[in-house]
């Protein structure tokens, strides 16, 4: 026995130090030695990204990645477009066509890049044979025949896109879209080189992520990924304004545990994190001017499914609405959020440059508790006075820490200022989607954040028929100020989008709580660094001050 | 032994496709799906999706066709990272899980074992104070305190170990601290009392009693005997140290395997579920199986061939 166990020491012994051989440090990246080192910029995006193929991607880890590896027409920097590819664009007198003209540029392999290779980028991102969980974004250009190519209804060739020339692009729009330039700043609208598209070895956008095949035209470009663990993107000396690149190499890392990765940010080992862990948001709001807070243009809220007699009475709805004191609650989450009185957050200038949210006002909704006393009158009005004879319901929504501190507050603030019960449930993230989706719950909590600059992002959800239409509204005022809405510009289109607002906060349907917030944290030595309003983060002319 | 050997390696494999089965039907009746998102895909999109990734077959044919897969280690395309195979992201993640799993299962061994033998043999002494007070408070404190404790303490303050990844040997010290310390205290616990019993039985006093050194008792009946139920008790603790932990992974950021135990299932991301589950399957029978061969070295009572004569 005595030699089993010794056996099993030596065994173990042997192996212990075969392991620890094993556990090299990883080699670093090797530098040609240069009087003045690489600028190098250390950058945590807390998720491995799904994929960083524009023409794939929806989500914003990726954005965040392809809005630094490729360029598209314009960029919007702080709300302002500005220029990229395209030097100038101009617009027709009926608003409906737009023609860009492009710079003469290069792809990071020094291919030279045409208007055909965004013709190409554009039309991979519609086709439905792509399969692109981001090709509804289609559906809301108003590009003549975009929505039903992506549908399948109608061939790709139909679209209204196309190269008149390698340094001309044109687009046919269904109606005059105000937001069309901005939105084409996206993540989605790239150019996309073919060759290396279809490179059988890339299929379903690998491509992107492997560093012998990338190719991409913006201020940096793919040079190493490691599944989970993370990726370089090294300065792309193609890249058409390559003098205004500060940096050039950025270390990109996947960190998801946000205490982590802020652990290593102020050992120093990261100029820019996505994330922080919440505890820390509150005294880094206070006390940090390297930690940056933005409105996110979306906004939390609940749903009440519409379709129960439960809430039959406008009167209810609006009581549940009034009856909760917002501000109490964004304090509590000390994320810097805004207290919703409407739908459509802060950010988006109407056709007089005055901010929609401002314009919109309050719907005679208090921020704080201001709207008890009207809330328990509405009630009494409906012949629930101090809540008596009003069914107990139950609140749904998915399982998260956050999600349930905002439920377990308006549980209490409607209990208190109302008289009514309601009970609390959640579910597990997928299910919770498909229980909404088939209107299988009494009220749901939803969230929605827009995509391109427009109040329409935001107010088209409650159209009868839109997918995400949860609280399952249909009223015909609405529908059809946002369809004039839809197909108008300017002070028409602002005009339309006011009254459809009015019309929902009057109706109802759901009950806003707050508008979001993003925030960043940015080493002082970082410079240059911009976030665009629909939150795409930018390093194209980044630098590092010491 | 040879029969023996080969109907368990039988049994082992039937395991193994009984938990691939029934994984794949339970994962299946869950509600979502790889595409459920808070915006809808479109109804086209939607069409051509499960087209390409055959979900609008049969389920039965999903699951011979899967299972076909499997038999060739073909564990089909990621839901979650398009365009990466489940072969790659094991491929990529499993050597540094197996690596930081590996060290766990070493300091267990090397550590938790001798402890309890110590610990027993110095009964109610300081050093067993010492030893059951450590070993309590590893068996209590869950992996994630242990985990961000360390982060903060030694990462954070000290700067004595980097915050996150694997990049030296002093990177390892915080993910098998905090992956060990459950296991590795309750070894040393278990250990220790196994380790009493045997001392009171009547071979012992009988082989003390017949004047062989203490060592010699210590060493040759009581430890054999001790490490019984130890042995029965890491065997499917190594399969689980080697395919990691998502709350370790997690906090130390280590690009590995564990994680996907829990992601794969929030995205319902099929395939990775499959995958990860085989794996963890197939190194637990492969342990369970290896425990049975060593107690035939370790206990004289135990026999796998008929008797004869």
């Amino acid at each position: 026995m005595k030699k089993v166990v010794f056996r099993t020491m030596v065994f173990a012994l042997l192996a212990s130090v075969a392991m620890i051989a094993g556990c090299k440090k990883e080699a670093p990246v090797e530098v040609a030695e240069v009087e003045k080192g690489p600028v190098v910029m250390n950058w945590n995006l807390n998720s491995d990204p799904k994929t960083i193929d524009p023409s794939l991607n929806g989500a914003s880890d990726g954005g965040d990645v392809i809005s630094n590896t490729f360029e598209g027409l314009v960029r919007e920097r702080s709300g302002n477009v500005v220029p990229g590819v395209a030097k100038t664009w101009d617009v027709s007198e009926d608003g409906k066509v737009i023609t860009f003209h492009l710079r003469e540029s290069k792809w990071s392999d020094g291919s030279p890049l045409t208007a055909n290779d965004f013709v190409y980028g554009w039309k991979h991102g519609i086709d439905p044979n792509t399969a692109s969980e981001y090709g509804w974004i289609w559906h809301y250009t108003n590009v003549v025949n975009a929505e039903a190519a992506n549908n399948g209804d109608v061939s790709l060739d139909e679209v209204g896109i196309r190269a008149i020339d390698d340094l001309t692009f044109e687009v046919t729009l269904s109606a005059p879209t105000d937001y069309f330039v901005s939105l084409s700043s996206f993540y989605h609208f790239r150019p996309l080189k073919q060759s290396v598209v279809e490179d059988p070895a890339g299929a379903e956008g690998a491509w992107a992520k492997d560093p012998k095949l990338a190719v991409s035209n913006g201020p940096y470009k793919l040079t190493s990924y490691t599944i989970g663990g993370g990726m370089t993107l090294e300065k792309n000396e193609y890249f058409w304004n390559v003098a205004k690149v500060g940096i050039d190499v950025i270390n990109v890392k996947f960190i998801d545990q946000a205490s982590t990765a802020y652990t290593a940010y102020q050992a120093g080992d990261f100029d820019f994190l996505n994330d922080v862990p919440p505890a820390e948001i509150p005294a880094l709001i206070a006390e940090n001017p390297e930690f940056y807070v933005y409105p996110l243009l979306g906004t939390y809220y609940y749903n009440f499914n519409m379709d129960l007699e439960l809430w039959g009475d406008a009167r209810v709805r609006r009581a549940l609405a009034y009856g909760l004191d917002r501000e109490k609650i964004c304090e509590a989450l000390a994320r810097g959020n805004v207290p919703a009185a409407g739908f459509v957050p802060p950010g988006f200038p109407d056709d007089k440059g005055a901010d929609f949210f401002e314009t919109a006002g309050t719907y005679g909704l208090s921020t704080d508790s201001g709207s008890i006393e009207e809330a328990r009158k509405l009630l009494a009005e409906a012949g629930y006075p101090d809540g008596e004879g009003f069914p107990s319901f139950t609140l749904m929504y998915n399982t998260s820490e956050s999600h349930q501190m905002v439920a377990e507050m308006v549980q209490e603030m409607w209990k208190t200022n109302l008289g009514i019960e309601c009970t609390l449930e959640n579910q597990e993230w997928a299910v919770f989607q498909d229980t909404r989706k088939q209107g299988n719950y009494e009220v749901a909590r939803g969230g929605w954040l827009t995509d391109f600059l427009d109040p329409m992002g935001l107010l088209a959800i409650f159209v009868d028929g839109n997918d995400y239409n949860d609280p399952n509204y249909n009223n015909a005022d609405y529908n059809a100020s946002m369809a004039k809405a839809s197909s108008s510009y300017g002070s028409e289109h602002y005009k339309a989008l006011y009254k459809a607002q009015d019309i929902l906060m009057n109706d109802m349907p759901i009950v806003p709580v707050y508008h979001y917030t993003d925030y960043f944290l940015s080493s002082p030595k970082l410079k240059g660094w911009d976030r665009s309003m629909l939150g795409q983060i930018d390093f194209s002319t980044a630098y590092i001050q010491e | 032994m040879k029969q023996y050997i080969v109907r368990r390696l039988i049994y082992s494999l039937l395991t193994i496709i009984l938990i691939a089965t029934v994984t794949f039907f339970m994962m299946h009746s869950i509600p979502g799906g790889p595409f459920t998102r808070e915006r809808p895909v479109p109804p086209e999109i939607m069409r051509v999706l499960n087209e390409k990734y055959h979900l609008d077959d049969p389920l039965w044919k999903q699951y011979v066709d899967y299972m076909k897969g499997l038999v060739t280690f073909d564990l089909g395309p990621s839901f979650s990272k398009i365009g990466t195979s489940v072969n790659d992201l094991i491929l990529s993640g499993f050597p540094l899980t197996a690596r930081v799993g590996g060290l766990a299962v070493l300091m267990i061994i090397l550590l938790g074992i001798p402890v309890g033998i110590i610990s027993a043999l110095k009964q109610n002494q300081p050093i067993d104070y010492f030893v059951m007070f450590m070993a309590t408070l590893g068996v209590t404190i869950p992996s994630f305190v242990i985990a961000s404790l360390m982060i903060y303490f030694f990462a954070g303050k000290l700067g004595w170990i980097p915050p996150f990844g694997l990049s030296g040997p002093a990177s390892y010290i915080g993910p098998v601290v905090a992956l060990s310390g459950y296991s590795l205290s309750f070894v040393a616990r278990l250990t220790r009392s196994s380790m009493l019993e045997v001392l009171r039985q009547d071979y012992v006093r009988t082989a003390r009693a017949n004047g062989l050194r203490t060592m010699s008792v210590i060493g040759k009946h009581a430890v054999k005997n001790a490490l019984i139920p130890v042995v029965t008790y890491i065997g499917p603790t190594v399969a689980a140290l080697m395919t990691g932990s998502f709350v370790v992974e997690k906090v130390f950021a280590i690009p590995g395997i564990g994680r996907y135990f829990v992601e794969s299932v929030s995205n319902r991301d099929y395939t990775t579920i499959m995958g990860v589950t085989v794996l963890y399957a197939a190194f637990y029978v492969l342990m369970v199986f290896l425990v049975d061969m060593l107690y035939a070295v370790i206990d004289p009572r135990i026999r796998f061939e008929k008797e004869t004569g």
